[in-house]
């Protein structure tokens, strides 16, 4: 009873943007969950393996590219490029783990940087394949089994569908052995080699995780967008994913997700009355290291028990 | 009065009334632009061209208030797409005038398509936007991107009588574009582009390309936008070359000519505008533009600018009824505007303005930089005298189109 | 030979501005160990006071001395105020200088209009003049002296100061400086400002040729983080041999492999992190 609660709660919130009479904020609500898969799969290897990445849009940006180039120029069917996009850019995050954890701190992030920072020049300059910066166009939403997915609703719900499942699995990863062993490998590296563990193997599999992660996410993003240019590889791009992850609570589950919501509300609801929306996140920012410094859900978390002391103080 | 005749009466004149009522409903206009980031001072620009045309008219366009909704893209695609979707499904707007670059422009296009959105383009100058992927709501207020450099390359090579040009420029779309439609004419006029740099848009520093250039070269044609243009000519300058340079509308634009210094001197350049066009009517824009936010318009103000005007001549010959989506756009895509701050101007049949090139040469005058007029190309399409079903079965000019037969090792 | 010649002078040139954008990122964070992502927005910052200060009418040297000194004083009370209760917490240090940085750049946007500005290069330095048979412009001959000079300075700043001394006990052991009764506090608010302020003046420095302009902040962060990367952190050797060597690695590589322009630093840079991870030239990279 108790535990399923919390999961009824959440499934009603998860399907309420659903029933919002403006197509505009079933949008927003896509793309907010659409964020926070993409902000799950970076917290895989920033919070929990703690190995800072400046450049995961690459997985995100790849997937998204691989899925339109693959359907609108290859003449692929939709679910077996959705299926190559993942498959491959996972592949490519297998190599780029092995490129990146020859380091640990400054020069993971480094490497990371530098990788994405690669590619988005790849696809400004491989123009015939990617369409320079003018992006890859043209990519219309199928009908699997009669859903319209251009219909926003019904694109909403395969989104909180697949957040759905990316969540769950992602909470069973971190909760397993694995998962301990990752934040033991964060924590105390040297105490879990004596311990047996392949530390450099852990680091691995979380950042192939989190490439699968983000590859999923990048796929929603090309249906969603239905359009992808350079700018998704952008430096910002992977930027933004690790503020979110901060922002609201790296190494927890539900810190992502309200790191997005407070990311994208900010970018796309508040910017219409906000002109200097920007100064604002960075205030945002900036007040939230202040008087959460540990990020939002843990912050919160904090804040609750010492009440909760309280009032059994008072009692 | 029987009752039915009341009740009657009632039912025949609910329409009108509603109509009347409608009338004095506002326009609601989406306008898309960027108000912060890298592109933000276009951004600027097009508001203020915007806003002048607006305040003229005093917010009101035949004859029905008009309401702005401005809505900042942040000059990210999927931002752009978000703002698109707000402002139509959101705000209900009658129209869309933005966005600001090419590449939002694109990110928008099939979701227009989609909502049957009427847009007007005050900035966006993609070729294949009303070429090769036309959309039946699109119209721009600009040229295409190689529109006026395909005059300005035979110009080059007939007038100036250059013979042997090296080009740099950004090494995006925009860049590709102007500087393929230059080579074009350049080479079919006989002459010879023998040497092409692109840069990186986030180029560091000019200077290893300042270097590269060939030393036995008639003039640089020098392609750039927004804040390179800037930077290049500086660096050019620094180091010395004493080389001709020729630039696209971008290069030398009133929007950071401001800024400039000696270094745009005598730059030679191709624009479907200038703010130095000495005719009534556009002497008249540049003083009102001028008292209202003290500098000189430019591409995107007068390009936004320009989008107003459409508007409001479109909304002219529809009396208002901006609600009648196919007979507004069918009004927009067949302007013909017999006289305008930028001369006659006529919507082509794939939604691209037929307009005057001017070719432009910086001048000092009255203290200021200007682009003086040296000559006029009347009534240039975005096919310039090539036959467009052959200039469409070709492929979209970009870095290698046309092919760079003519450079030297 | 004359490609050679202007190709090393342009290797040189954008050099010199590198280690004057990046000895205090290196400073601060060999010391610190806070990767400060707020100083391209430093170094844009100090371009823009720079402006100002020469658009009031003074000499471009006391606008030099202006963005440093703004920047410096800015950077103080940043330390002061939020990356002082910060040691240790990485996660909290990119947050709250990513912010900062999102916040300079915005209001940068209200205050100075996002117009692209150049800044004029000094009158005495205007020109080109002749090197070893090639015309090479004099201002930025002038940057590569300046760079040395305050290369030179920061070394005997280093090695010859009490302040010094202090600062190499922080960097090789912190602990140890603790005990040793140096008050640490004070001198991490000291390294700041002198990091902060070596951006400003950089940024004004940097002005008459990058000009200024939105995205410059953006533009300039990767090429600190690879110098710091390169040279090692902490290392003032190592940020300058490191910012020598990527100008000279950008000047030729744009030159020669034009295609490969969009990644000819990072291509290389993967190459060597692969290869070193520790960094090429520092030895106490993290």
């Amino acid at each position: 009873m108790i535990r399923a609660l919390p999961v009824a709660l959440s499934s009603l919130l998860l399907l309420a943007p659903a029933l919002s009479p403006s197509d505009f904020y079933v949008n927003v609500a896509t793309q907010i969950l659409i964020a926070a898969i993409f902000a799950l799969s970076l917290n895989l290897l920033v919070g929990y393996g703690g190995l800072i990445s400046l450049g995961h849009a690459a997985y995100l940006g790849v997937s998204a590219y691989l899925t339109i180039w693959l359907v609108t120029r290859a003449g692929v069917g939709h679910l077996p490029a959705a299926a190559a996009a993942v498959v491959l850019t996972t592949a490519m995050s297998v190599l780029f783990g092995v490129l990146a954890l020859r380091a640990t701190g400054l020069g993971f992030l480094m490497i990371t940087l530098a990788l994405g920072q690669i590619l988005w020049g790849l696809a400004y300059r491989w123009v015939s394949v990617t369409g320079g910066d003018n992006g890859l166009s043209g990519f219309d939403r199928p009908r699997p089994f009669g859903i319209d997915l251009a219909s926003p609703r019904a694109f909403y719900l395969t989104t909180a569908a697949v957040f759905a499942c990316a969540f769950v699995l992602m909470a069973v990863l971190v909760r397993s052995t694995f998962g301990a062993g990752l934040q033991g490998v964060r924590d105390q590296p040297r105490r879990m080699q004596a311990l047996g563990w392949h530390v450099w193997m852990v680091r691995l599999v979380a950042f192939v995780a989190a490439g699968f992660w983000g590859a999923v996410a990048g796929v929603l993003y090309a249906y969603y967008n239905q359009f992808v240019s350079p700018h998704v590889l952008a430096l910002t791009s992977s930027a933004e994913a690790l503020l979110m992850v901060i922002a609201g609570g790296a190494g927890t589950l539900l810190g992502p997700v309200v790191g997005a919501v407070v990311v994208v509300m900010l970018k796309n609801v508040v910017s219409a009355y906000v002109t200097r929306w920007v100064l604002l996140l960075g205030l945002v920012f900036v007040a939230i290291v202040a008087f959460m410094p540990e990020g939002l859900v843990p912050g919160f978390d904090r804040l609750r028990r010492r009440r909760r002391r309280r009032t059994a103080g008072d009692a | 009065m029987s009752r039915r005749t009341l009740v009657l009466a009632l039912l025949f004149a609910a329409p009108y009334a509603a109509l009347a009522a409608g009338a004095k409903e506002p326009i609601r206009v989406g306008f898309l632009t960027v108000s912060s980031g890298a592109l933000a001072a276009g951004g600027r620009q097009m508001g203020e061209g915007l806003n002048l045309y607006l305040k003229e008219h005093g917010d009101k366009l035949a004859g029905r208030p008009i309401e702005v909704i401005t809505l900042d893209t942040a000059g990210q695609p999927a931002t752009t797409r978000t703002r698109t979707q707000e402002a139509v499904e959101r705000y209900k707007v009658h129209v869309i005038i933005g966005p600001l670059a090419a590449f939002e422009a694109l990110a928008i296009n099939d979701y227009v398509k989609q909502a049957k959105v009427p847009v007007i383009s005050p900035s966006a100058a993609a070729e294949d936007l009303t070429q090769r992927s036309p959309n039946p709501w699109f119209v721009r207020a600009v040229g295409s991107s190689a529109q006026p450099n395909q005059p300005f390359g035979e110009y080059a090579a007939k007038t100036l009588g250059y013979k042997r040009i090296a080009t740099i420029g950004d090494d995006f779309a925009f860049g590709h574009e102007t500087t393929a439609g230059f080579q074009r004419t350049f080479e079919d006029a006989g002459g010879k582009i023998v040497q092409k740099q692109w840069a990186p848009l986030n180029v560091a520093d000019y200077g290893s390309y300042v270097a590269g250039i060939k030393p036995d070269v008639d003039a640089v044609y020098a392609s750039f936008a927004g804040a390179n243009g800037l930077r290049f000519l500086r660096q050019y300058a620094e180091y010395g070359l004493k080389v001709p340079v020729l630039g696209n509308m971008t290069t030398v634009d009133e929007g950071i000519l401001k800024n400039m210094g000696d270094e745009a001197l005598g730059v030679v350049s191709c624009g479907w505008y200038s703010a130095a066009i000495d005719t009534p009517a556009n002497r008249k824009f540049v003083e009102a533009f001028r008292a209202a936010y003290g500098a000189d318009p430019g591409y995107y103000s007068a390009g936004a600018y320009t989008a107003a005007l459409f508007l409001d001549l479109a909304l002219q010959k529809v009396h208002g009824k901006v609600e009648d989506k196919d007979a507004f756009m069918k009004a927009l895509r067949s302007l013909n505007v017999a006289d305008s701050f930028r001369g006659p101007m006529r919507i082509d049949d794939h939604g691209n303005p037929v307009l005057i090139v001017y070719i432009r040469k910086v001048e000092r005058k009255d203290g200021r930089l200007q682009n003086t007029v040296l000559q006029t190309y009347p009534a240039v399409t975005q096919f310039w005298k090539y036959e467009p079903k052959a200039f469409l079965a070709q492929p979209v000019y970009s870095r290698d189109y046309p092919k760079a037969s003519n450079v030297e090792p | 030979m004359r490609f050679w010649v202007i190709q090393s002078l342009n290797g040189l040139a954008l050099g010199g501005l590198l280690f004057l954008l990046s000895s205090g990122f290196s400073l601060i964070f060999g010391l610190m160990r806070v990767a400060n992502l707020s100083h391209g927005a430093y170094f844009m910052l100090g371009a823009y006071v720079g402006l100002s200060v020469l658009n009031a009418g003074y000499g471009f040297w006391t606008a030099v001395a202006a963005g440093a000194v703004a920047i410096g004083i800015l950077g103080g009370v940043i330390e002061r105020v939020l990356l002082r209760r910060l040691a240790g917490r990485t996660f909290s240090q990119v947050l709250v200088t990513l912010g900062i940085a999102f916040i300079i750049a915005d209001s940068s946007l209200l205050l100075w209009s996002g117009d692209p500005m150049p800044l004029p290069v000094p009158r005495s330095l205007t020109g080109a003049v002749p090197v070893l048979g090639v015309f090479f412009p004099k201002y930025r001959l002038a940057v590569v002296g300046i760079s040395i000079v305050t290369a030179a300075a920061l070394w005997a700043l280093l090695e010859r100061t009490r302040l010094g001394a202090m600062i190499r006990a922080g960097v090789d052991d912190m602990e140890m400086a603790r005990a040793l009764g140096i008050p640490v506090p004070r001198l991490f608010t000291a390294v700041f400002c002198l990091g902060a302020a070596l951006a400003g003046m950089g940024g004004v420095l940097g002005g008459p040729i990058l000009s200024v302009y939105p995205g410059l902040d953006m533009d300039m962060l990767p090429l600190a983080l690879i110098v710091l990367i390169l040279g090692g952190p902490g290392s003032l050797a190592g940020a300058f041999a490191g910012s020598f060597f990527i100008g000279f690695l950008y000047t030729f590589g744009q030159a020669l492999f034009p295609q490969l322009a969009y990644v000819i630093l990072f291509l290389p840079m993967v190459a060597a992190l692969v290869l070193r991870p520790k960094g090429l030239f520092g030895a106490r990279a993290a």
